[in-house]
């Protein structure tokens, strides 16, 4: 069985960040197991600009910025193989890939990192009634028949779901000369991004119709029509409120699973929330040599946020692989009233970093409030927030030496701003 | 002029074809749909039941038990899948209780292995069953098979044989001429086809009355399609069950079921409900409810937030209660399968041995062919070991190239399935014969990929594959796109 050092699970922005990290901290022996024809992963479809404003400090198009670092994988002469898809890992790190130019291997990893990304979650997982006609896609399926294949595949399209690939396919739908016809939405609110909602639906006067559904889809072998209707406080149809839409294609944008079933197989703990892999600070999984970043861990909204946490990632390893990490973190870290989650959800008290930034989301769209951080029951910092949107992940710093001595727990919770029992040190 | 056209290309229709091309005639093989087994065969419980349940002296007793010992056989010879997983029927109440027992006595009467299990024996094999399971039948040869599958390997043979299939043909008239039938067919590019048969087989399914009506002056019986709907659950590393478990029927029929697939995932279902729309394969909200709550009475746990797909069927249920299978009383020439709903996926076999030797045989003399080209099965890629794979591989790069990742299928396998014999025309072609798309994405990953295989391997263009023609505004004013 061939031995690798750092085995890297997905070719896309977290784990081209993680390669080229731990390259730069000496680590010779990498291997990027990809499964497109080229790296870039989903980023290859995503011709819109936006991306970048962070880690470059200018907006770019989502190929534009892999390339930066397929660049960079290529200048380091990091190993890739393309076309290649994993099938199985165990808790050993043993890897079975396939690819037309290896067949079936078998690898023995000394660490790996997980970049899988998401996957997009499909009709069948949300249920909605009515029949099943060619013309129901993903976002990301349409996004990709548009974008790669040079394939429009409605004119009179529909959207369900306001995340942001939604969002932008509306846009994208529009520009190529479909009708979109509207835009509904489960909840009270957005689940995209802000400024998508302005560039995407209202620049385009495209209707968005919130805390509603679809309800019916009809058509033999295409898509004819769609029913919408309002939905109750508790995301019930309102018997009455159907609306139908002569639409020829229904696209999907209601929520992102991280792609976990590997992780599942390897025995690595997910978490209910994240459906991602449970991390400590250090982004590695319970299964020891293992590390997590990206989608794959959590789902992220911006693509520089996966980068820096692919750096880490690719840091973590390089670490693990020359000097060790410490093994089994103890102090749990959790999301109290108001989010959803918090990563990582572990931390190792005794090598504690410099700073600890922590990632979270909330449950519910919230104004005014403050992000708190609680040590082992007490509150030690809370920062003003005067908007927080579940479609916006939040993130918050803390230094070395505001949590050292951390025993049982830490905990980030939502306060309103009246109860502001410390000195506010909002960013 | 053909001896024989069989309308219909389910599994009634794909077995009478085939049992059909083992003799010396010209045999066609009709279906409105662009592929084989697009109606009740696609969508069912999938099971070989054991024959425990119809009421006595009925034809679904007698063909259910006849199609049930056959299958495993069939199955061998074509290379299709057949699992004896086996099967419980759970009784929750004292009333369950004595209908539990009528079945027991009635399988033991037609000689079907079967035993009656206490609650906690049960459990030893079922640690799911719901808490108010009290005894279980026990029928221990009830099979699990892909009934799509089996359809196609069926007309692939048939095809071999020289059966000539014609599909996206949609029969608007049948009239009776001196020796035979005009049927007058509509094709799915709007020409007009007359087709003449000496005989005709209405195996049409939820249509089988309107087919009869075309024919005749007054049909004796009325086909009512009465939809069930189902779930299905994702594959998991330790399944849920292991083999069918029946609820205690009633007088609607078998009940709502949990069955495990051949590949690994869980089927709740069907629900029961009689519609008037034979075309109506909608799921309704009130449908797949109702399969939730039923369910419960007899299994527990049932992770229904690792749903991927719910579907409908629509079975052709009959208006006399039991199947029809008999040459029309007052259209001679005209034999019909008709009312086949459950367990008429089991009695299949059965109904067309009986149609092909018994009833077409008394009136055409059935002489052997010389020769019978047997079906090759597909490569069993998934079952070679990884040297085998690798060989493969080496020979054929395409078999590395993994275009499913949640169902591992590759390129190669795809090919494969399009250019058998009856190949794959269209995605759901493709998905029914090799499974890409049936996994937890559902084909949100590989279902360009799949097109694209197909658009270059069929030369048909994405519009064409997407069905963008029927009503979808066919270009954009100022704009010529190349979609190849």
């Amino acid at each position: 069985m061939k031995k690798r050092d750092l085995v890297i699970i997905g070719g896309g922005s977290a784990g081209m960040a993680a390669a080229i990290a731990a390259r730069k901290k000496g680590i010779q022996d990498i291997l990027i197991l990809e499964r497109g024809s080229e790296t870039g992963g989903i980023l290859l479809q995503c011709i819109h600009n936006g991306f970048g404003l962070h880690t470059f400090g200018e907006e770019l198009s989502g190929p534009s910025y892999a390339e930066r670092f397929s660049d960079q994988i290529r200048d380091l002469g990091i190993e890739v193989e393309t076309d290649a898809l994993v099938l199985h890992m165990d808790s050993e790190r043993k890897i079975i890939y396939t690819s037309p130019r290896s067949g079936f291997v078998t690898l023995d990893a000394r660490c790996v990192v997980l970049a899988m990304g998401c996957r997009e979650r499909p009709r069948g997982a949300i249920g909605i009634p009515g029949t099943r006609p060619a013309g129901i896609w993903t976002a990301g399926a349409a996004q990709r028949y548009v974008n790669l294949d040079g394939f429009l595949p409605g004119r009179r399209v529909f959207i369900l779901g306001s995340g942001d690939i939604g969002l932008i396919m509306a846009r994208r739908m529009t520009l190529e000369g479909a009708q979109v016809l509207g835009v509904a939405e489960l909840m009270p609110y957005s689940n995209g991004l802000s400024r998508n909602l302005k560039q995407c639906l209202e620049d385009f006067h495209i209707p968005l119709y919130l805390s509603h559904t679809v309800t019916d889809i009809r058509g033999h072998h295409r898509v004819s029509s769609i029913t919408i209707s309002e939905v109750d406080d508790n995301r019930r149809p309102i018997a009455g409120t159907e609306k139908a839409f002569d639409v020829d294609t229904l696209l999907l944008s209601v929520g992102l699973l991280p792609e976990n079933t590997l992780s599942e197989e390897a025995g690595i703990e997910l978490h209910p929330r994240t459906r991602g892999p449970v991390v400590d600070q250090f982004l590695q999984t319970t299964v020891p040599g293992v590390f997590a970043c990206g989608n794959v861990l959590h789902v992220h909204d911006l693509v520089d946020f996966v980068t820096a946490e692919g750096y880490m990632a690719g840091e973590s390893a390089a670490h693990y692989l020359t000097a060790g990490l410490p093994q089994r973190a103890s102090v749990p870290v959790t999301a109290g009233e108001g989010l959803s989650y918090v990563l990582p959800q572990r931390i190792h008290p005794d090598a504690l970093p410099d700073t600890l930034t922590l990632s979270c989301r909330v449950l519910a769209p919230q104004r005014n409030v403050l992000l708190a951080v609680e040590k082992d029951g007490k509150l030690i910092k809370s920062v003003r927030r005067p908007v927080m949107l579940p479609a916006e992940m939040e993130k918050i710093t803390l230094k070395k030496t505001e949590i050292e001595g951390v025993r049982e727990s830490l905990r980030l919770r939502i306060l309103p701003q009246s109860v502001c029992a410390s000195p506010d040190t909002a960013k | 002029m053909y001896d024989i056209l069989i309308i219909g290309a389910g599994i009634c229709g794909t077995f009478i074809a085939r049992d059909l091309s083992r003799y010396e005639l010209k045999v066609a093989l009709l279906d409105r749909e662009d592929d084989i087994a697009c109606g009740a065969t696609m969508a069912n419980s999938a099971i070989v039941h054991s024959g425990h349940d119809p009421e006595p002296g009925t034809l679904k007793a007698r063909f259910n038990l006849e199609g049930s010992r056959m299958y495993e056989e069939i199955c061998r010879q074509l290379g299709t899948v057949f699992r004896r997983c086996g099967a419980f029927v759970a009784s929750a109440s004292d009333e369950e209780d004595a209908v539990l027992d009528q079945l027991f006595a009635r399988a033991q009467k037609r000689a079907i292995p079967s035993r009656i299990l206490s609650r906690s024996e049960a459990l030893q094999d079922e640690p799911h069953l719901a808490d108010g399971v009290r005894r279980v039948l026990d029928l221990p040869t009830t099979a699990i098979i892909t009934p799509w599958e089996i359809a196609i390997a069926l007309a692939e043979e048939a095809v071999l044989n020289q059966t000539e299939l014609l599909l996206s043909h949609t029969v608007t008239a049948i009239q009776k001429e001196q020796n035979g039938f005009l049927v007058t067919a509509q094709t799915g590019d709007g020409r007009q086809r007359m087709l003449r048969s000496r005989f005709v087989v209405d195996a049409a399914g939820v249509y089988a009355d309107r087919i009869y009506a075309m024919a005749a002056s007054d049909v004796p019986f009325a086909i009512t399609p009465k939809r069930g709907e189902y779930y299905v659950i994702d594959r998991e590393e330790h399944p849920l069950v292991s083999r069918v478990i029946y609820p205690v029927p009633s007088a609607k029929g078998k009940g709502v079921l949990a069955v495990p697939t051949i590949h690994g995932n869980l089927l709740i279902g069907p629900s029961s409900d009689p519609i008037e729309d034979k075309e109506d394969v909608g799921t309704t909200p009130w449908g797949l409810d109702y399969v939730q709550q039923q369910i419960s009475k007899t299994v527990r746990d049932i992770p229904f937030h690792k749903v991927i797909r719910s579907f409908a069927g629509l079975r052709p249920s009959g208006s006399t209660h039991d199947f029809i299978v008999e040459e029309a009383r007052d259209v001679p020439g005209l034999f019909l399968a008709a009312a086949i709903e459950s367990p008429g996926l089991t009695a299949a076999p059965a109904i067309s041995h009986y149609i092909t030797e018994e009833l077409i045989g008394s009136r055409i003399d059935l002489r052997p062919k010389k020769e019978y080209t047997k079906r090759q099965p597909p490569t069993p890629f998934h079952q070679l070991s990884p040297a085998q794979k690798n060989e493969w591989i080496r020979k054929n790069p395409v078999y590395g190239h993994m275009v499913c990742r949640c169902e591992h299928i590759t390129e190669g396998e795809i090919l494969e399935a399009i250019h058998r014999p009856v190949g794959a025309r269209t995605i759901k072609g493709v998905k029914k014969r090799c499974r890409p798309g049936m996994g937890r994405c559902q084909g949100g990953f590989c279902e360009p990929l799949v097109a694209e295989i197909l658009c270059r391997e069929t030369d048909v263009t994405m519009e064409e594959l997407f069905y963008m023609q029927d009503n979808v505004q066919k270009d954009i004013p100022g704009e010529r796109r190349d979609n190849r």
